[in-house]
């Protein structure tokens, strides 16, 4: 964690944002939620389910809400004759770092109104979890699962729930989190070691790109080989 | 799309064509019961490295004889992940980025990630600017679908529009190069404005550009439109109705083939789209030949577009007059302490952001193209930095186009879904 943020040519040294968590979260952006008629009628149908409301970007209008009340309220959102977002645009995932929780991003559109909304979920980094809305919206499917490849949050109820970006047996975690160095948790010559020790084979079996399979396992990391005692990486 | 109609049902009938030729497909699938000769399952590899799968795309098929039961599409080779990378990089450093995820229209994806940053940061580009940005826009987009026509009527055994279509696509690759000095990864926008001006005699060679390359076009029309053997692998492959392909997200010409009309141009207008004059094609029936035709007019309108745009391009200043966003010109920083002094704190200190996120998507020549950014108050960098990419879903959906059809079909139906892999695995 760092004291202070550095801008300009430090920060690129340094690498990702750290966000200073004394700063006040979500402080700007107040607005009147009668302006986009579906907050207003998502304040009034779900009252507290509501957490916050933003406008952001001019004309962009956000709304927190509580992540166990997620898939009433996005389903409601569908359906209702008064809203019907019929189209999900995009299934995402911010990491502010230094503790803070994970938000689950859902941009939305309605194609009946014409209208934008943006739904976002806190999730606390010890619940990563929350219910898939693929029973909504088929392409959530995919966006899912990147969400849990990069981020690791797990969508309840999703019918195939992989890594699909990386690896199946990726074994570093997940890239997009801010606590993920940028070249990787293992040093190069373990990222090498791991390569060759794949059984190939493996990639040409039908069970492997099933649901619910254990991808396979290469042993363990030796001692001494993280990416911090690794000269080369600093190179 | 009266013509459209006319050949739709001219290759889907049974009786003469408009020309007194039979119009009945050689290749029409008979309606004789096949014997049941039902077998094992075979699981047949596609990929990663084939060039039938245009990328690194790996295809897992499950076949019964040589009927597709599932496909399962694997994914990643290719990635790079340049979301992370741009959590490290300023807003200006980003630029680089986004032009290697789509290499087939990368100045779409340069104004479509500086056009974001503007909406979050509140800055309004120069009329100029608007303009040059359209013209570069709609120029990749028959740059994209120029590649998608080559690669894809090849797939489908004919040769010649890939030759056609990438006679034109060299002319749009020397644009680009006059432009912005490379071919494919032209960085060419920046935060504000553009990286330079066009260039002296530049607006001239586009329109000698648009004065030929529609008839290109007609004669790729001529070859492919009421072709009955690219008839007969396209019609009917691939379908999809209008629900389903709005759940299932596409958008984009694959969404617009299904019957929705939906065009982000039209729907949540962008520099001035409203006021551009042109249509916005829209198909019946969902499956492959319908995205061919939505692509071959999409073509043809955005011929009109950039007439219109060069017409009413406006003189004056391309970058916002703003020290603290634009760079001066060299000859200022080099000679001018004040404008030495705005250079530097522009590269050194980066941009400052406000609070908060923003989402825009664009008409990308595949689809919609989101650019979602989420920054704190004076961020030089993004907190995160997510593309939507249209690819991405719309390969999404290949497991429920091609269950059922042949593996043949299968082959067709990825290519007539427009994908770019460089921007699926980002």
């Amino acid at each position: 964690m760092k004291e202070e943020k550095k801008s300009g040519l430090d920060a690129v040294d340094e690498g990702p944002v750290s966000s200073d968590v004394s700063r006040a979260e979500h402080s700007g952006g107040q607005a009147d939620a009668g302006e986009h008629a579906s907050v207003a009628a998502l304040t009034e149908h779900f009252g507290s389910a509501v957490v916050r409301h933003r406008v952001y970007a001019g004309d962009q209008h956000v709304l927190w809400i509580a992540p166990e009340k997620s898939h009433e309220i996005l389903s409601w959102l569908k359906s209702d004759p008064d809203h019907q977002y019929d189209m999900m645009s995009d299934v995402t995932a911010v990491d502010y770092g230094n503790g803070r929780p994970i938000n689950v991003v859902y941009q939305m559109f309605s194609t009946v109104h014409r209208r934008e909304l943006r739904i976002r979920c806190e999730l606390p980094l010890d619940a990563l979890e929350i219910d898939s809305v693929v029973d909504l919206w088929k392409v959530a499917n995919w966006l899912e699962r990147e969400v849990f490849d990069l981020f690791g949050v797990t969508f309840k109820g999703h019918p195939d729930l992989r890594r699909i970006l990386m690896p199946d047996d990726y074994a570093e975690g997940h890239p997009l989190r801010k606590d993920f160095p940028l070249r990787g948790r293992f040093s190069r010559a373990e990222q090498t070691r791991r390569a060759l020790n794949q059984d190939v084979e493996r990639f040409y079996r039908p069970e492997d790109l099933s649901a619910g399979h254990t991808p396979q396992q290469v042993a363990d990391v030796e001692v001494g080989t993280l990416a911090s005692d690794d000269a080369e990486g600093d190179a | 799309m009266a013509q459209r109609t006319i050949d739709l049902e001219v290759g889907r009938g049974r009786e003469m064509g408009v020309d007194g030729n039979p119009a009945l497909s050689p290749i029409a699938p008979f309606d004789i019961a096949e014997p049941d000769m039902s077998t094992e399952h075979m699981l047949i590899n596609i990929g990663p490295q084939h060039p039938a799968t245009h990328g690194v795309l790996r295809l897992v098929c499950e076949l019964d004889g040589e009927t597709v039961k599932s496909v399962v599409p694997d994914i990643g080779f290719l990635h790079s992940s340049f979301e992370k990378l741009g959590e490290y990089r300023s807003w200006n450093q980003i630029v680089t980025l986004t032009d290697r995820m789509d290499y087939l229209a990368p100045l779409i994806y340069n104004c479509a990630y500086v056009m974001s940053v503007e909406k979050l940061m509140g800055i309004e580009v120069t009329e100029r600017c608007k303009v040059v940005r359209v013209i570069l826009m709609e120029m990749d987009r028959i740059f994209g679908h120029l590649l998608w026509l080559g690669t894809t009527a090849i797939d489908v055994g004919a040769f010649t529009p890939f030759l056609y279509s990438f006679q034109q696509r060299e002319r749009i690759y020397t644009l680009h190069e006059e432009l912005t000095g490379a071919r494919i990864t032209t960085s060419a926008t920046r935060v504000g404005g553009m990286m330079a001006d066009l260039p002296e005699g530049w607006t001239e060679s586009l329109s000698e550009f648009l004065d030929t390359f529609p008839d290109t076009l007609a004669e790729v029309h001529h070859l492919l439109t009421g072709n009955q053997i690219h008839i007969g692998r396209t019609q009917g492959i691939g379908a999809i109705n209008r629900e389903d392909a709005i759940n299932y997200g596409f958008t984009g010409p694959n969404l617009r083939a299904a019957g929705v009309d939906y065009d982000l141009r039209k729907d949540r207008p962008y520099y001035d789209y409203e006021t551009y004059d042109f249509e916005v094609p829209v198909g019946q029936h969902g499956d492959c030949y319908d995205r061919y035709l939505c692509r071959m007019e999409e073509m043809q309108q955005s011929v009109g577009i950039l007439r219109q745009a060069l017409d009413r391009l406006p003189d004056g200043p391309i970058n916002v007059d703003d020290p603290n966003i634009s760079l001066p010109s060299k000859t200022d920083a080099m000679s001018d302490m004040e404008s030495m002094i705005h250079h530097f704190k522009v590269i050194t200190e980066g941009i400052p952001a406000p609070e908060g996120d923003c989402y825009l998507g664009i008409e990308g020549s595949k689809g919609e193209l989101g650019m979602y950014l989420v920054a704190e108050e004076g961020d030089t960098k993004p907190v995160r930095w997510r593309v939507r990419p249209p690819s991405f879903v719309n390969l999404s959906v290949i497991p429920k186009l091609a269950e059922g059809h042949l593996v043949s079909d299968l082959i067709m139906i990825n290519a007539s879904l427009d994908i770019v892999l460089g921007e699926i695995d980002r």
